[in-house]
């Protein structure tokens, strides 16, 4: 499995707050999508957005509810049509999967195109210690597989990298010289695919959607490298979560309109790439042998949690990506692992351990925009606050990690309000601190006996590090009602 | 000026309203009793339970929740000065009792009988104009929606109607205005760092609309805003809504 670092979420994001150039590039292409995402629902209009979402929704919803039964169909229609289906119960079996074939095939090279399940996976390295040269021919992916990096992005692995970066980056590794004019770039890129597209043993893909009724993968890309990836080379393994099956060709039609719009807010993509079974006697080309591998990884977990079942209908579109102001500021990278932004910290916590990821469901400001923007209206936030329940509060100490502090904290607070009295009495405390302080000369602490500067512990001292605090006034609101308000004099 | 009516509301106030900002409740009460409503103030209330419900505690949650169902049993309406702890009557406390049919039924009750200020205003008393409740306001304001009335409460339109209509008030247009301040409770003081990115973004935006009043329905996030304008010495006022309504207490 690639490897995990979901729990350095705050001193990654500490850093990624203070690289500015990565802040130049996330508000120029997180939010320029999300822009042209609302031209989109402005031209369908918000209500026929709303009913494409929820028929949307309601397939996802049906499919996950019966996947027993469409992967069982799945299995018959792609059997049928000469490819294989393997089940991959986790990330070393999936990888064995692949390598098997490509050690009993004698593959050499392999081109793939664009797959989120593979990076999750570590698919790459482990080819390569099987002998293959393994080669990313999405533009995002071939740079950051130069890089040597991860995708920071669901749909723009790259977006961390600004044409300077790449060009530098062109200019090290491909010895050519240093040109930031991005069409050249993207003619370099091209110039080197094409060779390996024509060389490949080997073509893998990931798949958008798996067609239950038909056999069939789909994958939708930009570059129309997908389908040389799909094409060119003898074999063709598919990969993807086994989340991503829909029952059949027509409920396909809703997904490749929401997802293009919601993704990159173009109407459709360039390319829409179906693929079912190997090369039939009477084709001309195609591979002769299809694969199918679909991944489980942990998402049987999440299929047996009814709080948190719905992630399970993500199409990865990165709408709630573009959307989120703690993304905006962190970027990719800082959530630690393959699947960034809301989606990404519901999704890491269950695939690689509540208790190693236990941050990122923490790491929100509760706001929802996720959810408004979410095409297939996953309630995100809803199942932030369930996994927070689990830290707080889960009897399983797999789950459970919230620090004592806090729980005593919790427990306090709850004290503290259960009592009116107790509450009026703490009041007069913090008020008689207030006073002391304030007649020190000079005091750091409070400004004009109305604000707190300096709050001397934590976690008011976080608050304070840039915010004023506003200070106790003389009287809360209950004083006030007794004295003034309790008779109606209107 | 007092109209009439037979309308009995009792006050959720939220603890900091309570604590910190009295005179917000003080302008609800006017407002509403300018209005003819019966306005009544349960005197055990604390707080709805949202911070330890937000961090994950449903157990201090339910506890602070509970008390809450008992005191506003017999309400005819609830009437919160606050987005975020309106969601909690209204919204949470059905997730936080889904396992227990008899409270569930009763925050259900609930629910039906809460409103945010604003809402109810709008929904409940029909106020088309502000000028019903005596507002005027000689400023210009700018309204920052938060995000738990806009996404949980689906309230957007109202509290912007009943700010157009204060005579004398003119609006500013905010940029970025449904974007979050980053208050987000315990989320401010454990990730400090993003929040007060997300703040430093909306203040710096809130300078940018040339408005000397920044409006909101949510004094948490106007902690958040406030606190940090003040931090830079900025002269923007941030107002409740109520406050603007009640023009004796500008």
């Amino acid at each position: 499995m690639a490897e995990i670092k979901t729990q350095d979420f705050t001193a990654a994001s500490k850093a990624a707050i203070n690289n500015p150039k990565l802040r130049r590039a996330l508000d120029r292409v997180a939010s320029g999508f999300e822009v042209a995402r609302l031209d989109r629902v402005a031209e369908a209009t918000p209500e026929v957005w709303e009913r494409w979402k929820q028929e949307a929704r309601d397939i996802k919803a049906h499919t996950i509810e019966h996947l027993d039964y469409y992967l069982d169909l799945l299995y018959t229609n792609v059997t049928a049509a000469g490819g294989h289906l393997h089940f991959a119960k986790d990330a070393a079996q999936a990888n064995e999967i692949v390598a098997h074939i490509a050690r009993t095939r004698n593959v050499k090279i392999a081109t793939k195109s664009k797959s989120m399940v593979s990076e999750e996976l570590g698919l790459n390295p482990v080819l390569e210690a099987v002998g293959v040269e393994v080669w990313e021919t999405d533009l995002g992916e071939y740079i950051i597989q130069l890089a040597g990096e991860t995708p920071s992005h669901l749909v723009a692995p790259a977006l961390h990298k600004s044409k300077e970066d790449v060009a530098e980056l062109f200019a090290e590794k491909l010895g050519i010289p240093y040109d930031e004019d991005i069409f050249h770039m993207a003619a370099t890129a091209r110039e080197v695919l094409r060779d390996k597209f024509m060389e490949a043993d080997l073509g893998i893909s990931g798949a958008n959607f798996v067609i239950a009724e038909t056999g069939t993968l789909v994958i939708i890309t930009n570059e129309g490298n997908g389908r040389l990836c799909t094409s060119a080379p003898r074999i063709h393994i598919g990969i993807t979560g086994m989340e991503k099956v829909i029952p059949s060709l027509q409920d396909l039609s809703i997904f490749l309109r929401l997802l293009p719009q919601s993704a990159t807010g173009q109407r459709i993509t360039s390319y829409v790439s179906m693929t079912t079974g190997p090369r039939r006697s009477d084709d001309e080309d195609g591979p002769e042998e299809f694969h199918l591998v679909l991944v489980d990884n942990g998402r049987s977990r999440m299929l047996a949690d009814p709080a948190l079942r719905e992630a399970l209908y993500c199409i990865r579109c990165g709408a709630c990506l573009n959307i989120c102001p703690v993304y905006a500021r962190v970027g990719g990278h800082a959530y630690g692992w393959v699947y960034p932004g809301p989606i990404g910290a519901v999704v890491s916590p269950m695939l690689v351990g509540l208790k190693k990821a236990k941050e990122l469901p923490q790491a929100s400001s509760l706001c929802g925009a996720c959810r408004e923007v979410c095409p297939i209206k996953i309630d995100i936030p809803k199942m932030f606050l369930h996994l927070r329940n689990q830290t707080a509060e889960s009897p399983d100490p797999n789950l459970r990690s919230a620090p004592i502090v806090e729980r005593t904290m919790a427990k306090m607070y709850a004290r503290l309000m259960s009592s009116p009295r107790l509450l009026g009495l703490s009041r007069r405390f913090g008020r008689a601190l207030q006073l002391a302080e304030g007649m020190i000369p000079f005091s750091p602490l409070i400004k004009d006996g109305k604000w707190i500067r300096m709050a001397p512990l934590p976690p008011l001292s976080k608050w304070t590090r840039s915010r004023d605090l506003p200070a106790l006034p003389k009287q809360s609101f209950h004083d006030i009602w007794k004295k003034e308000l309790s008779r109606d004099d209107s | 000026m007092t109209r009439k009516s037979n309308i009995t509301a009792d006050l959720f106030v939220t603890c900091v309203i309570d604590q910190l900002y009295p005179e917000v409740g003080v302008s609800v009460v006017k407002v509403l009793r300018r209005l003819g409503v019966a306005v009544g103030f349960p005197q055990d209330q604390t707080c709805c339970g949202q911070p330890v419900y937000n961090t994950g505690y449903n157990h201090e949650a339910r506890t602070l929740a509970k008390r809450v169902l008992e005191q506003f049993r017999d309400s005819q309406y609830v009437v919160v000065p606050s987005g975020s702890c309106a969601a909690t009557l209204r919204v949470f406390y059905l997730e936080l009792f889904a396992d227990d049919s008899q409270l569930l039924g009763e925050a259900k009750a609930l629910a039906t009988k809460t409103y945010e200020f604003s809402e109810f205003l709008v929904k409940v008393l029909k106020v088309e104009d502000a000028s019903a409740c005596g507002a005027s306001y000689h400023g210009t304001a700018t309204y920052h929606p938060s995000c738990h009335l806009l996404r949980e409460m689906e309230v957007k339109e109202e509290p912007k109607k009943l700010l157009r209509s204060v005579p004398g008030l003119e609006e500013k247009e905010l940029e970025g205005a449904e974007i979050c301040c980053g208050f987000g409770g315990t989320f401010s003081v454990k990730f400090p760092h993003i929040s007060e990115e997300m703040v430093a973004d909306k203040i710096a935006n809130v300078q940018a609309s040339g408005a000397d009043t920044l409006v909101s329905c949510d004094m948490s996030c106007l902690m958040n805003i406030g606190g940090a304008l003040n931090r830079q010495d900025s002269g923007i006022k941030v107002r409740h809504l109520a406050q603007i309504l009640d023009h004796e207490s500008e």
